[in-house]
């Protein structure tokens, strides 16, 4: 179990930058995920923390201790990589006994925490398999017990589900939460999947460029956005733009239609001008009264519809709503919509960075 | 990885202890061939080329190796092109058979072909008796050029082959499909769809078919008498037939070396301008072709089958008749067997013993050179994995005559020895060797390793316990292939063997130059069996047919 701190962390690749300059801290036994899209240098800082990535500048350190120069065979590291990267030649049990092996275990030692990590991922029937011979949720179940059994420093896993199909994907995310939860471990984690990383995740950072925008829980991240990047990467959103007007000391928001929000607690009143504003689907409601809309599609999915509806203003909302009328909505077909008012985020328009008290960066 | 950047550790000593290995033993012994092609008499001068473009001797030997090579190189896609195309499109009887035996023909060493098309067509070859003897004209003579194109068309037309079945199966059905239901049907789809993708593949055949036929010197130096190619030129301005002339062969050597590069790399500029890459999802299907097409196909395939195998045949059966000086005479024994049996079992004594040698270090260095050029890209490996193609562009010969020049004064007198020997078959074979290795090391992915350092092995260790044994299969393939081609490998220790380091090849070869016709044959067939045998247990890995390139 191990602390990693990374300061100032800069990586280029033959004068590219891929990560300009990074700082994150990653606490004793915590469930962190790296989470963005694809190019964003996920990937990149993984290996930067396994050793595998050269450092062009700031400091990697494990509890405190600097392991820049160390190698990646002695940061007592265990991975579990996208394409399983099995040793091809070995059966399932060879494979786990490899890493106890190279640190001089003896052999019934090794035998037995070979057969304790199989179990712990379900696979002690298949120990005898060669890697061709198993499926691929198999296979990543075996590389989770190889990279586990060697009681690493910390568990880094590199999109470990990509290429599994939807379903595997749900019952080894379990699985893997399982196994990190028994074992205590720190554990680094990348996808470009927020519903995975949401599912599994005590903290997540949100990368983009190469740059951190976000760390939070899943919910600080859903809730409160550090900027518009993370309100869309994370869950669906609709942005609209209005103008913050100051009245008596209060600040106010015009939606339109007469409807108005008081951001007074919400807001520093030292901001003025045009906000975006995040509504998320669930903050939309269609009732009696509220924002004049026009139905513009519906999109039946059986317990729920996806409605897509234009505002006065041109700008399209988009919202959920639980099956219960006999009939659909009608394209075109009038509707008021009511938003929930705290459930709202707002950001700079120019910027995009919230613009809410008490928000990150 | 971490060390990529240039960083120096362990793989850095290996990169550098190849590199100086080779710098020594392939680059300094070229270099001196160049040195002395230009030194007549210890002074700079042109005289080995003046001489070798003056007169029409010597320059005509040239003209001759083009004739051939050209002729060679268009009867072999020609020949071998239909073959495929049938092979691939047409449920053939005895389909494997069939293309364990085209192999088994490609890998048999060349101038037994030579040697035993002279058994057959030469002066009192048995075919020329027969015909002689029914209607009493001497047929026309086998030797000269039409014996050398013939011997070698044969003899390559299995390559191109090769070459040519593994790209049809690159080609998805979907493809002739598409081209199908726009009409185009039979010959014309075979021309206008499917030629253009195998392109790359004849072009890279042909290239291989063209260095094979330019290099070759067993069979026009058998076959050819009055018909000189350049092989034969070198070979005899160097031991000196008439006069020694050492600079005067590394001059034509030079030229040689000149020519084959041209064609190399107008070659990779063909091939470079025309990039694409296939992967067939469902590959295509032979179907069956009933009527008298069907038995034209099967005519045509065992037809050349026939010829292929027909100097493998006659060696075998000549290797047991009775002979008297040398010649054969009526009646059968296994006399050219028991009368020379001291020679044999030294042939083939030191066949093993060097070949095997040869074939380890090898191997090794192979691994090495593939390991540091796919995964520590640098300008070390990258100088490395060039400088081990450059035995690709030169003739077996004159990679002896390097070697002999080289290594024939102090400090390193090394003629004569077992060590040159094995050097000059690992050099030889390096480059298909490296080639090789280095797609299998390609095929490996990456992640592999890193788990196996993940886990706290060395990188030493990584290679040693994972990758290797990962490899295991192919790399086996490779060098049962590598075998074959080293025990039956003669122009390279032409000048490098003495009595005490002969092999089988170079005993076939003085025991038909001696005229020892019986014992010759007794070698021939026993290399041929070695060599089957070799290629049955090839065929017998899991996924050695894949392999059976060369
Ligand atoms: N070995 C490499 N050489 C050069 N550029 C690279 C290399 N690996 C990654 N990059 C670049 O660095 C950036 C981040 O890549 P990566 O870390 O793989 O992203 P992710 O894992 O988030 O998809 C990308 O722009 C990518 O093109
Ligand atoms: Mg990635």
């Amino acid at each position: 179990m191990t602390r990693i701190a990374l300061r100032s962390l800069r990586k280029e690749y033959n004068g590219q930058v891929a990560v300009p300059n990074l700082d994150l801290d990653i606490s004793n036994g915590e469930f962190f995920t790296l989470l963005g899209p694809s190019g964003c240098g996920k990937t990149t800082l993984l290996r930067m923390i396994a050793g595998f990535n050269s450092i062009e500048a700031g400091t990697i350190s494990f509890d405190d201790i600097v392991i820049n120069d160390r190698s990646p065979a002695a940061r007592n590291i265990g991975m579990v990589f996208q394409s399983y990267a099995l040793f091809p030649q070995m059966t399932a049990a060879k494979n786990v006994a490899f890493g106890l092996q190279t640190r001089n275990v003896d052999k019934a030692e090794t035998t037995r925490r070979v057969t304790a990590a199989l179990e712990s991922v379900h696979m002690a029937h298949l120990k005898d398999r060669l890697p061709g011979e198993m499926s691929g949720g198999q296979q990543q179940r075996v590389a989770l017990a190889r990279a586990l059994v060697i009681r690493p420093a910390m568990l880094l896993m590199d999109e470990p589900l990509s290429n599994l199909d939807a379903k595997l994907r749900v019952e080894m995310r379990d699985t893997i939460r399982e196994a990190q939860r028994e074992a205590g471990i720190t554990t680094v984690y990348v996808t470009h999947d927020q519903e995975e990383a949401m599912a599994v995740s005590d903290r997540i950072a949100v990368m983009n460029l190469g740059v951190v925008q976000q760390v939070g829980s899943p919910a600080q991240i859903y809730r409160n956005p550090a900027n518009r990047f993370v309100a869309e990467f994370i869950g669906k959103t609709n942005l609209i733009e209005r103008e913050l007007h100051h009245r008596n000391g209060a600040t106010m928001l015009d939606l339109g239609d007469g409807v108005s929000v008081d951001v007074t607690s919400t807001i520093p009143s030292t901001i003025t001008g045009r906000v975006q504003v995040s509504v998320r689907p669930e903050a939309v409601s269609a009732a009696s009264e509220g924002l004049s809309a026009e139905v513009v599609a519906e999109t039946f999915l059986g317990s729920h519809s996806q409605i897509r509806a234009q505002l006065s203003t041109g700008e399209t909302v988009e919202f959920l709503e639980f099956s219960r009328r006999a009939a659909l909505w009608e394209r075109g077909e009038k509707v008021s919509l009511q938003l929930k008012t705290d459930m709202l985020t707002y950001f700079d328009a120019e910027s995009g960075v919230s613009i809410m008290h008490g928000a990150q960066r | 990885m971490k060390a990529s950047g240039g960083r120096y550790d362990g793989w850095t000593s290996v990169a550098l202890a190849l590199t100086g290995g080779y710098l020594l033993l392939v680059i300094w012994p070229l270099i001196m061939v160049l040195i002395n092609s230009f030194a007549g008499g210890g002074e700079f001068s042109l005289a080995g080329f003046e001489k070798f473009f003056s007169s029409r001797l010597y320059y005509g030997t040239l003209i001759n190796s083009v004739l051939v090579t050209v002729c060679v190189t268009v009867l072999a896609l020609v020949v071998a092109f239909p073959l495929a195309y049938f092979m691939t499109m047409f449920r053939i009887q005895g389909n494997r058979t069939v293309q364990m035996l085209i192999l088994a023909s490609m890998m048999s060493p060349p101038f037994i072909g030579a040697y035993s098309w002279i058994l057959l067509l030469g002066n009192n070859g048995m075919i020329t008796k027969l015909i002689e003897s029914v209607i009493g004209v001497k047929p026309p003579s086998i030797y000269g050029f039409a014996g050398i194109v013939l011997v070698l068309t044969l003899q390559l037309v299995p390559l191109i082959f090769t070459y040519l079945m593994g790209a049809w199966r690159t080609i998805d059905v979907a493809l002739l499909e598409a081209a199908e239901s726009m009409g185009i049907t039979g010959w014309r789809r075979a021309v206008q769809v499917i030629s253009p993708l195998l392109w790359p593949t004849v072009l890279a055949g042909s290239l291989l078919v063209f260095v094979r036929a330019f290099a070759d010197f067993g069979t026009p130096m058998l076959i050819g008498q009055g018909f000189r190619t350049v092989p034969v030129l070198i070979y005899s301005s160097f031991v000196g037939e008439v006069s020694v002339d050492k600079s005067f062969a590394a001059a034509v050597s030079v030229i040689v070396i000149a020519v084959t590069l041209g064609v190399f790399l107008v070659q990779k500029y063909l091939v470079s301008r025309q990039n694409f890459s296939m992967t067939a999802l469902r590959p295509i299907e032979p179907s069956r072709l009933p009527g008298w097409r069907g038995v034209a196909v099967h005519l045509y395939i065992y037809g050349f089958l026939t010829l292929a195998l027909a100097p493998l045949i006659v060696v075998v059966v000549s290797s047991f008749r009775n002979t008297l000086y040398g010649q054969f005479v009526d009646g059968y024994s296994f006399e050219n067997y028991l009368d020379s049996h001291r020679d044999i079992l030294r042939y083939v004594g030191n066949t093993f013993g060097i070949g095997i040698t040869a074939l380890v270090i090898l191997v090794i260095v192979a691994v090495l050179v593939a390991y540091l050029t796919v995964r520590r890209k640098g300008m070390l490996s990258g100088t490395l994995d060039t400088m081990t193609m450059v035995p690709y562009v030169v003739p077996g010969l004159v990679i002896g005559i390097a070697l002999v020049t080289a290594f024939s004064q102090a400090p390193l007198i090394l003629t004569g020895t077992f060590t040159i020997m094995v050097i000059a078959l690992t050099i030889r074979r390096l480059p298909y060797s490296v080639r090789s290795t280095t797609a299998l090391m390609y095929q490996l992915n990456p992640s592999i390793e890193e788990a196996a350092i993940s886990l706290g092995a060395s990188k030493f260790r990584t290679l040693v316990r994972i990758i290797v044994p990962a490899l295991a299969p192919g790399i086996l393939s490779g060098a049962i292939l590598s075998w074959v081609t080293i025990i039956t490998e003669l122009s390279t220790t032409l000048f490098l063997y003495n009595t005490s380091t002969q092999t089988l090849s170079l005993g076939i070869y003085a025991e038909v130059i001696r005229g020892q016709l019986g014992t010759a044959a007794a070698l021939s067939t026993m290399l041929l069996a070695l060599t089957m045998l070799s290629l049955i247990l090839l065929m017998r890995l899991p996924g050695g047919q894949r392999e059976l390139r060369v």
